[in-house]
């Protein structure tokens, strides 16, 4: 077993899989972070990420894979679901191990993982396009706060800015600490240190006059909306499971 | 703005709306106009109730005044409770806030009928243009038609809005009559019929003239009131088909009726609401839509009402149990698709991926397949499969006692399988 420490990027992953390639590593366990020299790693393989060893790989897999299928790839692996590199380089494999397309290949496992990958973190996305609760602030700008189980905010880009085209907006990952703002023409990742800004007297001027009105609005129109005789708290839970209940307006 | 005011129509109107079950935000194409606001493209569920009933729109009823008496609906005329109407501004400042904060995909807009069709109906025209024209909103509205408008209103609803509907309420003319008096189901249905013809009209002139306008591009719907009158699934599903293939109909709502006033003509007040039923009728529904099944071969003159403990897919499967067992490794998509515990993409799946290799259980189950269910209905890459002559009733046991139903708890014991 060699194990090969790479720096996360897909980038990396693509330099990783031309190594094993070349290197006939075989065996190999995939491991995400900075390679230390340490005792614990002796058998550690570091993967410096090399652009032109990354595009020849990837070349190869445009000509394996449809432009879907190198997308859906790359996506599966952006989300930065811990402990599924080794699907993801499985399904690279399977992919240079055939001479025709396996995409739809659902009997093999490491297709059949990436297509469940892929089903998690289209639903996160999803869920993120649906539970997403812009606050307005003083200088108009929409404000959101995010915490996805998977790294989507790349993702939802072209939702957002075909949607709010007349709004500036700033989507934030708190979690992860980088956020998507539109300044009505182009969108662009930013990152804020929150630690200034973090004094409860400032954050509720920041909202515009009418913010907390719509709030309660909303909050109201929710509660009316829900018929009593039908209460099934399970079902209601299932759609909105109550990790997401804190950024929701109608749940605080 | 007066807040209070306007919190307190929010909820009279948004609660006398909530009994319209339609909730779809999709099949529109609308897309965003000159850096304008909003799209309808997605279909997206922004919340959900406690009842776990979807958040899409913005539900609401323009007034709940009515000049109507019918008896199975909370604004009915004799009925005694607060009464509000929005003004055009105030739905129109509603609508693009809510849509501003991503509440909402868009606004539902309904109403009682307060003087008469036209009046009625110029309204909630008026609404929609404003919003459209004004303010270049661009998610998705859904307006109700109101029988009797004048065809001149429906044509213009049908130029702002998606997505336009009339509600036939009863399944059945006889069980609109008894409900409600002063409807009449032809009234219902001239609209609809004229809203077919303008759609089909728009979509020819859209292949000739690149920049005709859209007219309703996410179709008609309407919506059956369940469990108020005495008709059978038969009926009720019949019903649907006609109006799903003569009318083009997006989609039929089928609404458990929640008894929510007291008349001798109606269910009792401590009536359960029939959400089982409701959820089989739709289940049904979706067999006719998306699993190719004839409305015949789930309810017919032998079997008018589903079964209330199975679905309608396993019950047709074990009254037709001289179609099994298939090979799911060679059989056809739409046979397939008639395997209880295999769904659309299920089935796709298994299609795609038998071309490589063929598949066994440990495959199917992880492609998504209910093998509790489908294993005694299919064969597959194994010497595995259920080798005894089972009739249907059999199966139907051994399921059930094997599955915990989401409504129905059984005490049956457990039984070995295999």
């Amino acid at each position: 077993m060699h194990t090969l420490v790479y720096d996360g990027t897909f980038e990396g992953l693509l330099t990783a899989v031309f190594e094993i390639y070349e290197r006939k590593l075989y065996p190999v366990k995939l491991l995400k972070g900075e390679w230390r020299n340490s005792a614990l790693f002796e058998e550690v393989i570091p993967i410096v990420t090399d652009e032109a060893r990354a595009g020849r790989v990837l070349t190869g897999l445009r000509k394996k894979l449809s432009a879907a299928g190198v997308q859906r790839l790359y996506i599966s692996h952006m989300a930065e679901i811990t402990g599924e590199d080794c699907n993801v380089l499985g399904f690279i494999r399977h992919v240079f191990d055939n001479d025709r397309n396996i995409e739809e290949d659902y009997g093999n496992r490491y297709v059949m993982r990436l297509s469940e990958i892929l089903k998690m973190v289209r639903r996160e996305k999803h869920r993120m396009e649906a539970f997403v609760r812009f606050q307005k602030l003083n200088d108009g700008t929409f404000y959101a706060a995010i915490e996805p189980d998977f790294n989507v905010l790349p993702l939802l880009i072209k939702h957002f800015k075909s949607r709010y085209a007349d709004q500036k907006w700033m989507i934030y990952d708190i979690k992860r600490n980088y956020g998507l703002y539109y300044d009505l023409h182009d969108t662009q990742f930013i990152e804020m240190d929150f630690d200034e800004l973090n004094k409860p007297v400032d954050v509720i001027a920041a909202y515009s006059e009418d913010e907390g009105i719509y709030q309660n609005l909303w909050k109201n129109y929710f509660n009316s909306v829900n018929i009593v005789s039908r209460k099934n708290t399970k079902l209601h839970v299932r759609h909105i499971p109550k990790r997401y209940w804190r950024h929701l307006t109608e749940k605080i | 703005m007066n807040v209070d005011r306007i919190t307190e129509k929010l909820n009279i109107l948004a609660d006398a709306a909530k009994y319209d079950v339609s909730c779809a935000s999709s099949g529109s194409n609308r897309k965003n106009k000159d850096k304008g606001l909003g799209n309808a493209s997605n279909g997206i569920c922004h919340s959900y109730t406690e009842d776990g009933r979807c958040v899409s729109l913005l539900k609401i009823l323009l007034t709940n005044h009515c000049i109507f008496d019918c008896a199975y609906c909370v604004s009915r005329k004799n009925n005694d409770i607060k009464r509000a109407a929005f003004t055009v501004q105030e739905v129109v400042d509603l609508t693009i806030n809510f849509y501003r904060r991503n509440y909402i995909e868009g606004l539902f807009l309904s109403s009682g009928i307060f003087k008469d069709a036209d009046y009625t109906m110029e309204r909630l025209v008026r609404v929609a243009k404003k919003l459209r024209t004004e303010h270049n909103f661009n998610g998705y509205i859904h307006l109700k038609s109101i029988p009797g408008a004048s065809e001149e209103l429906m044509r213009e609803a049908g130029l702002y809005a998606d997505r336009l509907s009339v509600n036939l309420e009863m399944p059945t003319e006889a069980g609109l009559k008894l409900l409600a008096p002063d409807k009449n189901r032809q009234d219902m249905i001239d609209p609809m019929q004229f809203l077919k013809k303008e759609i089909i009209q728009n979509t020819e002139e859209k292949k000739l003239f690149k920049n005709t306008p859209m007219f309703a591009p996410a179709g008609q719907s309407t919506q059956v009131i369940v469990g108020a009158t005495r008709e059978s699934d038969q009926q009720v599903l019949q019903s649907a088909n006609y109006f799903y293939k003569n009318f083009n109909l997006k989609r039929v709502y089928y609404s458990g009726y929640v008894p929510v006033l007291a008349d001798q003509r109606l269910p009792a007040l401590n009536t359960a609401v029939p959400l089982v039923r409701e959820n089989r009728l739709y289940q049904a529904d979706w067999l006719m839509r998306f699993y190719g099944f004839h409305v015949n071969e789930i309810v017919n003159n032998q079997n008018p009402l589903l079964d209330l403990d199975i679905d309608p897919k396993l019950s047709w499967a074990i009254r037709n149990m001289q179609v099994f067992p298939i090979d799911i490794n060679r059989a056809d998509l739409q046979l397939i698709l008639r395997v209880p515990g295999i769904g659309l993409l299920s089935a796709q799946k298994i299609v795609a991926a038998r071309k490589f290799a063929g598949l066994g259980w440990e495959q199917l189950k992880k492609i998504g397949v209910a093998i509790n269910r489908a294993k005694y209905f299919i064969t597959c890459k194994s010497n595995e499969f259920e080798r005894r002559d089972l009739t249907g009733q059999k199966i139907k046991q051994f399921i059930m006692a094997q599955s915990q139903s989401k409504y129905i708890k059984n005490t049956q014991t457990q039984l070995n399988l295999f």
